[in-house]
C-alpha cells in the first residue's frame, strides 16, 4: 500500500522552502570517541558507589555514622493550631536533660497508626520523654487523630517540611532517640512494630538511661 | 512431586539458556548456519521449561501445598481462588519466576515470528535474550528458589498480605513485567546490532513493534498500580514519587524516547547510535527497577523483603549486562554512520526535541531517586527527596514537551516550516485560549499552574485532532474524499494520534485532581450530613458482614445534590483474621467528570465514625488517558508494516546472509 509510506516530505512542492543555510545536524560532524565512553563511565561510577554502599554493610534504615552521635539539629516548631494551651511546641532546647524519643507522625500516614500503640507504650516508661513532630498535616486532622487514638506526646511541634529536612527524614513515620546531652543516638525508619520496640528501641533507651 | 518437577524444569531451563546464549553467537561469528539455527529451538524449549516451572508453582498454590516455604508464607487455604493464583507472583520468589516466564515468552515469540530477520541478527538477538535468561534463572536457583521444601509442613499458611488481595494489584505485576521485560527485546536487538556493526531502517522496523508493545504494557502496569493506590490506600492520592514508583516510571520515559528515536532511524536513517544507546538504557532502567525493589539499597514503603546476597547478585547482573553492553557500545557505536540529513526545524528535529526532553525528565527522576543514596555513600549525610522536588523539576520539562508534541506531527520530514505548522494549528490555538480563559474565570483561586495544565491538555488534544483532520483534508475536499483518505491512513498514524490524545486526557486528569480536590475529614454520627463541593453526604451508619476470608464493616453514605439523589456509597473496612490486618476499601462513585470518594476510619466512643470524603474532579481521566495511550499502542502495533514478525524491508538494501565475521 503506497499510502502507508510517509513520504520524505508531505508538503506540497510550492510550500517547501529550499533556501541557503540548511543546517545539517546529522551526518555532519562526528562526536569524538570519548563521548561514546561516557555512558559506560557514568554507569561504572554509579555501580561502584552502590557496591561500596552494599559491601560496607550499612543498613539504610539506620542513621549513617555521619550524623549519629551528633547534636540534634537546631529547630523551633510551633504547637498545633488551637492546642497552644494543651500541648507546647518543640525546640532543640526541649531535648536536653532527659532521654527523648522524637517521633515524626501524621494523621494521613497509615504505618503511623500501626506503630501508635508502641509509641503510647513508650510514653508510659519512666525517665523517657516522648515528643512528636506532626509532619505536613492539617491541624484539625491531627487533633482528631490524636483524640481518637490517644496522645502519647509530651510536646508536639508542627512541621511543614523544613524540620524533616533538618532531621534528614526519609519518610513517615521515623523515630529518633536523643540522649540527655541532646545528641542523636539512634534512628529508625518506618513503623516501630512490637519486635522493633523490644529488640532495638528498648535496649537503646535502657543503655542511655543508665 | 510437582514442585520437584518445577525445580528440575528450572535447572534444565538454565542449561538450555546457556546453550542459547553461546552456541548461536559462535555460529554467527563463524557464519555457521546450523549453529545459528540452534537459537530458535533453544528459545522455544526454554519457554516450555520455564512454563512448566511456573505451572508447577501455580499448581502448588492452587492445591495449597504448604510443604513449600513459599506457599506456606504467602498463601492460605481459605483464600479465594483468584488470589491463590495471583499470590504466585505477590512475593519475591514467585515474581522473579513470572519475570523469567515473560522473558521466555518474548524469547519464544522472537524465535517463532522472526523468520524474516537476517539469520545472523536473529541468532545474535536470541543469544543475548538467552544471556539475560541465564542470569535471572541462576539468580532464582541460587538465591530465591520458590520450590524449597519445609521439613514439617504447617497446617495452614500465613496468608497473603491483605493489601495485595485486590484485582487491581493482582494484575499490576504481570503488566508491569510485560513492560519491563519487553524492553529486553530492544536491548537484545541493540546488542545484536552492535555485534553486527549495522543499524539500518530495517533494524529499526524490527525493533519498534517490541518497544511499542513493552511501552504500552508498561503504561497499563503503571496505571493499574496507581489506580490501586488511589482506591485502596484510602487517602485520595494516586502517585507518591516513591522510589519504587519512580523505578517503573523511568523505563517508561526512556522507552517513550526510544519509540520516537526509532522512527527517525526507520524513516531517515539517522540518530542510530543514540537509538541503540536508548534501547540499552531503557532495559538498564528496567533492571534497575527490579534491583531497587529487592536490594534493600533504598528504603521504600513497598520494598520487598530484602536480602544482601540477592542485592549483590543483582548488582553483578547489572554490571555485566549494562556495563558490558555500554562497553560494547563505546567500542562499536562510533562506526554507525548516518546517511540522512535534516534541518533543525523538521519532523526529525521535533523527535530529537522529544528525545531530549524525555531523557532529561528521566534523568531528573533518576537523580531524585538515587541522589540521597549517592550522597549518603560519599558521607554527605542523609536527605530526602520528595514530591516538591519532582513537581518543581518535572513540570518545567513536561511543558515544552507537550507544546512540542502538538507541533511535531505537523512538521514535514527533513525540513519543516514552524509558522506554516502553527498556522495549521490555529483552531487548536483558539480552543486553548478559550479553555485557558474559561479556567481562569471558573477557578476562584486563580491557580496559574492549573490554568497552564488545562491549557496544555487542550492544546495537545485539539492539535492532535486538527492534525488528523488535516491529514484527511477534512473540510477542504469533498467529505467522501476525506473518508477515503481516512480509510487509507496507516494505522500507525491513528495509533500516534490516539496515544497523544490519551496523554492529553491524563494531563487534564492530573491537573484538575491536583488543583481542585475538595476534601472533608471529620467525625460523623449516623444521620449527620457533610457538604463536599456541593454534594451532601448523609452518613447512614455502619453494618458488619462476613467476606470469604475477612469480616467487613460497611459504612453507607447517601449522596445528594440540591436534594436530588446522586449515589449510595458503601465504604468498607476489612479485617483479615489470618494476618490480623485491616484494609480500607474506598467507596467511589464516578460521574466520569469527577469521583465522589468515601472512606470510613474507626468508631469513636460517642457512636461517631471518622470519615474521609473527597470530591476529585477529573481523576478518572488519569487512568482513562492511560487506557487510551495503551489502545494507541495496540492500534499502532496492528499496522501491517509493524506487525510483529511481518516487517517488509522497504529499502532494497541487501543484508548479507552471514555478516562479515567481525564481532
Amino acid at each position: 500500500m503506497a499510502s502507508n509510506e510517509v513520504a520524505p516530505n508531505e508538503l506540497a512542492p510550492d510550500e517547501v522552502k529550499v533556501g541557503k543555510g540548511v543546517e545539517e545536524i546529522a551526518g555532519g560532524r562526528r562526536p569524538t570517541r570519548a563521548l561514546y565512553l561516557l555512558p559506560v563511565g557514568i554507569f561504572m561510577l554509579l555501580a561502584a558507589i552502590v557496591a561500596y554502599f552494599m559491601l560496607s554493610g550499612r543498613d539504610p534504615r539506620l542513621l549513617p555514622s555521619a550524623l549519629i552521635d551528633k547534636p540534634a539539629p537546631t529547630f523551633k516548631l510551633a504547637p498545633i493550631a488551637g492546642w497552644e494551651n494543651r500541648k507546647p511546641g518543640l525546640a532543640t532546647v526541649d531535648l536536653k536533660g532527659k532521654v527523648t524519643v522524637v517521633n515524626f507522625f501524621a494523621s494521613w500516614c497509615v504505618p503511623c497508626l500501626a506503630e501508635h500503640p508502641q509509641i503510647v507504650a513508650l510514653s508510659k516508661l519512666k525517665g523517657v520523654q516522648v515528643v512528636g513532630i506532626n509532619y505536613k498535616d492539617k491541624p484539625e486532622n491531627a487533633k482528631a487523630w490524636l483524640t481518637r487514638h490517644g496522645n502519647p506526646y509530651a510536646r508536639i511541634g508542627v512541621d511543614g517540611g523544613r524540620g524533616a529536612i533538618e532531621w534528614g527524614v526519609y519518610g513517615m513515620p521515623e523515630t529518633f532517640i536523643v540522649d540527655r546531652t541532646g545528641r542523636i543516638r539512634f534512628k529508625h525508619v518506618g513503623p516501630i512494630v512490637p519486635d522493633i520496640l523490644n529488640q532495638k528501641i528498648l535496649p537503646v533507651i535502657r543503655k542511655l538511661s543508665k | 512431586m510437582i514442585a520437584e518437577i518445577g525445580h528440575f524444569a528450572l535447572i534444565l531451563a538454565v542449561l538450555v539458556a546457556l546453550v542459547q546464549s553461546t552456541i548461536p553467537l559462535f555460529g554467527a561469528w563463524r557464519g555457521d548456519a546450523p549453529l545459528m539455527a540452534l537459537a530458535k529451538p533453544a528459545a522455544q524449549v526454554q519457554l516450555l521449561l520455564v512454563a512448566v516451572a511456573f505451572g508447577a508453582l501455580t499448581c502448588a498454590y492452587v492445591v495449597s501445598d504448604f510443604s513449600l516455604i513459599n506457599v506456606a508464607r504467602n498463601s492460605h487455604s481459605a483464600k479465594p481462588l483468584l488470589y491463590k493464583i495471583t499470590g504466585v507472583w505477590a512475593n519475591h520468589e514467585g515474581s522473579m519466576l513470572l519475570w523469567v516466564l515473560i522473558l521466555a515468552i518474548f524469547g519464544g515469540a522472537l524465535a517463532s515470528f522472526g523468520r524474516n530477520l537476517p539469520p545472523s541478527l536473529h541468532a545474535r538477538a536470541l543469544s543475548v535474550q538467552g544471556m539475560v535468561g541465564v542470569a535471572f534463572l541462576a539468580f532464582i536457583l541460587f538465591t530465591s528458589n520458590p520450590f524449597e521444601r519445609l521439613s514439617v509442613a504447617p497446617a495452614d499458611g500465613s496468608g497473603l498480605n491483605p493489601l495485595l488481595q485486590d484485582p487491581g494489584l493482582a494484575f499490576h505485576p504481570p503488566f508491569l513485567y510485560l513492560g519491563y521485560v519487553g524492553f529486553s527485546m530492544a536491548f537484545s536487538f541493540a546488542v545484536a546490532a552492535l555485534l553486527e556493526g549495522r543499524v539500518d531502517p530495517a533494524w529499526a522496523r524490527w525493533v519498534r513493534p517490541w518497544t511499542l508493545a513493552a511501552w504500552a504494557f508498561l503504561t497499563l502496569g503503571i496505571a493499574l498500580g496507581s489506580w490501586w493506590a488511589y482506591y485502596e490506600l484510602g487517602w485520595g492520592g494516586w502517585w507518591f514519587w516513591d522510589p519504587v514508583e519512580n523505578a517503573s516510571f523511568m523505563p517508561w520515559l526512556a522507552g517513550g524516547a526510544l519509540l520516537h528515536s526509532a522512527i527517525v532511524v526507520e524513516k531517515r536513517d539517522a540518530l542510530k547510535s543514540w537509538t541503540v544507546l536508548l534501547a540499552i538504557i531503557a532495559f538498564a532502567l528496567s533492571l534497575v527497577g527490579t534491583f531497587l525493589v529487592r536490594s534493600g539499597v533504598l528504603t521504600s514503603v513497598h520494598a520487598f523483603a530484602t536480602d544482601p546476597s540477592r542485592g549483590l547478585f543483582i548488582l553483578g547482573i547489572l554490571v555485566v549486562a549494562i556495563g558490558g553492553s555500554l562497553t560494547l557500545y563505546a567500542w562499536r557505536a562510533p562506526q554507525l554512520r548516518a546517511t540522512g540529513s535534516f534541518r533543525l526545524v523538521s519532523r526529525e528535529g521535533a523527535l530529537i526535541f522529544n528525545n531530549l526532553l524525555l531523557t532529561v525528565a528521566c534523568a531528573t527522576v533518576f537523580v531524585g531517586t538515587l541522589y540521597p543514596l549517592v550522597l549518603d555513600a560519599v558521607g554527605g549525610g542523609k536527605i530526602s527527596v520528595g514530591a516538591p522536588y519532582f513537581n518543581a523539576t518535572f513540570i518545567p520539562i513536561m511543558t515544552p514537551l507537550v507544546i512540542g508534541m502538538a507541533i511535531g506531527p505537523t512538521l514535514a520530514w527533513k525540513r519543516g516550516d514552524i509558522w506554516a505548522s502553527l498556522g495549521r494549528l490555529k483552531l487548536a490555538l483558539g480552543a486553548t485560549v478559550i479553555v485557558a480563559a474559561l479556567t481562569l474565570w471558573l477557578d476562584s483561586a486563580r491557580d496559574l499552574a492549573a490554568v497552564m495544565g488545562m491549557s496544555l491538555a487542550v492544546w495537545l488534544f485539539a492539535s492532535t485532532v486538527v492534525e488528523l483532520a488535516g491529514r484527511i483534508r477534512l473540510g477542504s475536499v469533498a467529505f467522501r474524499e476525506s473518508i477515503r483518505r481516512a480509510l487509507g491512513l496507516p494505522r500507525a498514524a491513528y495509533g500516534m494520534s490516539v496515544a497523544h490524545m490519551g496523554f492529553a486526557i491524563t494531563i487534564a486528569g492530573i491537573t484538575a485532581s491536583s488543583a481542585w480536590q475538595a476534601e472533608s475529614i471529620r467525625f460523623m454520627k449516623p444521620g449527620e450530613t457533610a457538604n463536599v463541593a456541593g454534594y451532601e453526604f448523609r452518613f447512614d451508619g455502619v453494618k458488619e458482614g462476613p467476606g470469604p476470608n475477612y469480616v467487613a464493616q460497611f459504612g453507607t453514605f447517601t449522596v445528594t445534590r440540591e436534594g436530588r439523589p446522586v449515589a449510595t456509597l458503601v465504604a468498607e473496612k476489612r479485617f483479615y483474621p489470618v494476618q490480623k490486618r485491616q484494609t480500607t476499601e474506598a467507596a467511589i462513585h464516578t460521574t466520569w467528570l469527577a469521583d465522589l470518594y468515601a472512606v470510613i476510619g474507626d468508631a469513636s466512643k460517642g457512636g461517631g465514625w471518622s470519615v474521609r470524603l473527597y470530591h476529585n474532579p477529573l481523576v478518572p481521566w488519569i487512568w482513562i488517558g492511560a487506557l487510551v495511550m495503551f489502545a494507541g499502542g495496540l492500534i499502532s502495533l496492528s499496522d501491517r508494516r509493524l506487525r510483529v514478525g511481518a516487517p517488509r524491508r522497504i529499502r532494497a538494501r541487501p543484508l548479507p546472509v552471514t555478516s562479515p565475521a567481525k564481532a
